[in-house]
């Protein structure tokens, strides 16, 4: 199987989920090169020769296949961009499981900026999974994904990017172009402590009729960490969009939401939430009285609202 | 099981006394503002008393935090149901009950588990579904003493019957636990052993439901 030491073992797991050779497509990437790539009967992954990343091919009708690429970085001072582009053919279901983890012991400041584009065919739907966590007593831990999403016709998007722990600095960007009838639900969960700081931008840009956008960003802040939440949606035709942003900020944190919606045609249905506060004092009350200590209560509320 | 002894906090109550034994089943009563639920909320550890005593099975409980009167085998019913973002109905009960199958605490208060568990406390439930997962939550504890405060408001008529059955049921099964139910309902006082009226922060009337309920009237 893959040669990776424990730390490595752990993260692969902590980030995808994956402790052996899974079913399916997959490609390894570990400190900068692939240590396993495969390609199913239906999708092929081929790497991109003109610079870093690979290139994913799923054919026409695909079904419930899954594709793995995580990253993982043990490497300190590495840097790297990787570009990885999916062309998910017509009629398709698939489920791809991407996500970064960091171990950092050394000096140098770790970076990995992943940029993943997708081109969605018509009628298809595509499950996105991305985690990114970063570990290790060492200089910073830094995770700039970029994923831009080019939604055809009738076809659907469902993205869950979360932020688990341990990541010192990311610059998130997500956007979306949306035809006739496509729709995309996105959910990000972070959660940032230390002195962390997280910069998240979604863009949905909903161009064709009967298009819609649902937008759920949940966060947690603690201690001295940053965190900037920016949505803008852009309703260009007959179209629906929803974005939430709740936030549980703690301790010396700082939090900030600019959700942002922009009508451009008179039937776009445009909605935007936005709140952030702290861990309602009665919530910890009503556990504590269940038998749970106060630090017990407030780690209930803050994992169940990441959840 | 608990003494209070003269209990006082802010000007809410003055000086409040009596005593709680396993198999009781009480009902505070009182009008608006009389101290019932701040009584309760000091008798849990959630406000903490100016004044007075707080024995528990004996030992003084005064100093101790909601958490440790929980451990304890005290166990409180809001009145008002409390919202979660991810908290599920499951979590919240698997909480109370430690870890154990919840589904039939669901179930005892008129819940289809299947249909509730795996949703989240929030506003997408309605006020009386909310309050029967709150006293679920309560039930599921193994306390020794239970208060629920006014658990039938929000609950319609055709539940009402089935609250008074869940306090019923309690009382058979767990008798050395004790239970007091804040509540202005007769239904519920007249399935109490004793009913006290708190009016302005004090005991102003005490006794059996017989003795107790025609002076109720008498007053309204």
């Amino acid at each position: 199987m893959m040669d990776l030491d424990k730390i490595e073992r752990d993260l692969m797991k902590e980030v995808s989920g994956v402790t052996g050779i899974p079913e399916g497509a997959y490609n390894f990437r570990v400190n900068g090169k692939s240590i396993g790539r495969h390609s199913s009967e239906k999708i092929d992954i081929i790497p991109k020769t003109d610079k870093s990343g690979i290139e994913i091919y799923v054919a026409d009708g695909t079904k419930n296949e899954i594709a793995h690429i995580p990253v993982i970085i043990s490497a300190s001072g590495l840097e790297e961009a990787v570009y990885n582009d999916f062309y998910i053919g017509d009629n398709c279901e698939v489920t791809i499981i991407a996500g970064c983890g960091i171990y950092n012991c050394g000096a140098s400041d770790s970076i990995h900026d992943g940029i993943h584009t997708f081109h969605v065919g018509k009628n298809s739907k595509v499950y996105y999974i991305e985690k990114h966590c970063g570990i290790g007593p060492g200089a910073k831990k830094i995770l700039n994904p970029t994923t831009r999403l080019n939604l055809s016709e009738n076809s659907c998007a469902e993205l869950l990017l979360e932020q688990i722990k341990g990541v010192d600095s990311t610059r998130r960007l997500t956007e979306a172009d949306l035809a006739k009838n496509a729709r995309i639900v996105i959910k990000e969960r972070l959660f940032t402590h230390g002195k962390q700081s997280a910069d998240s931008k979604i863009v949905a840009e909903l161009k064709g009729d009967g298009s819609s956008v649902d937008i759920v960003s949940r966060s947690v802040a603690q201690d001295y960490s940053r965190q900037k939440f920016c949505s803008q949606i852009i309703g260009a035709a007959k179209c629906r969009g929803h974005s939430e942003c709740d936030a549980i900020i703690m301790h010396k944190a700082q939090v900030s939401a600019e959700p942002s919606l922009d009508a451009q045609n008179v039937d776009a249905e445009l909605i935007h939430e936005a709140a952030i506060g702290k861990i309602a004092s009665e919530q910890l009350i009503k556990l504590m009285t269940l038998g749970l200590s106060r630090r017990q209560a407030e780690s209930q509320i803050i994992n169940g609202f990441l959840k | 099981m608990l003494q209070i002894k003269g209990v006082s906090y802010k000007s809410i109550l003055k000086g409040v006394s009596f005593s709680i034994n396993a198999g009781d089943l009480i009902v505070i009563t009182g009008p608006n503002g009389s101290g019932k639920s701040t009584l309760a909320k000091c008798i849990v550890g959630i406000e903490k008393i100016d004044s007075g005593e707080l024995l528990f099975k004996g030992e003084d409980i005064r100093e101790k935090s909601c958490t440790e009167r929980a451990r304890l085998g005290l166990a409180y019913s809001f009145q008002q149901p409390i919202h979660f973002k991810g908290v599920t109905v499951r979590d919240l009960l698997m909480i109370a009950a430690g870890n154990e199958k919840v589904d039939k605490y669901l179930k005892k208060v008129g819940l289809e588990p299947e249909l509730y568990l795996d949703r989240e406390i929030n506003s997408s439930l309605s006020g009386g579904e909310l309050k029967r997962i709150e006293i679920a939550s309560v039930i599921a504890r193994k306390a020794e003493l239970y208060i629920f405060d006014e658990p039938e408001a929000g609950i319609d008529i055709w539940s009402f019957g089935n609250l008074i059955k869940v306090f019923k049921d309690m009382r058979k099964r767990q008798p050395n636990s004790a239970i007091v139910i804040i509540s202005h309902q007769e239904r519920i006082m007249k399935i109490a052993n004793r009913i006290i009226l708190l009016k302005d922060g004090k005991i102003a009337l005490s006794g059996s439901a017989d003795k107790v309920l025609p002076q109720l009237e008498k007053m309204q």
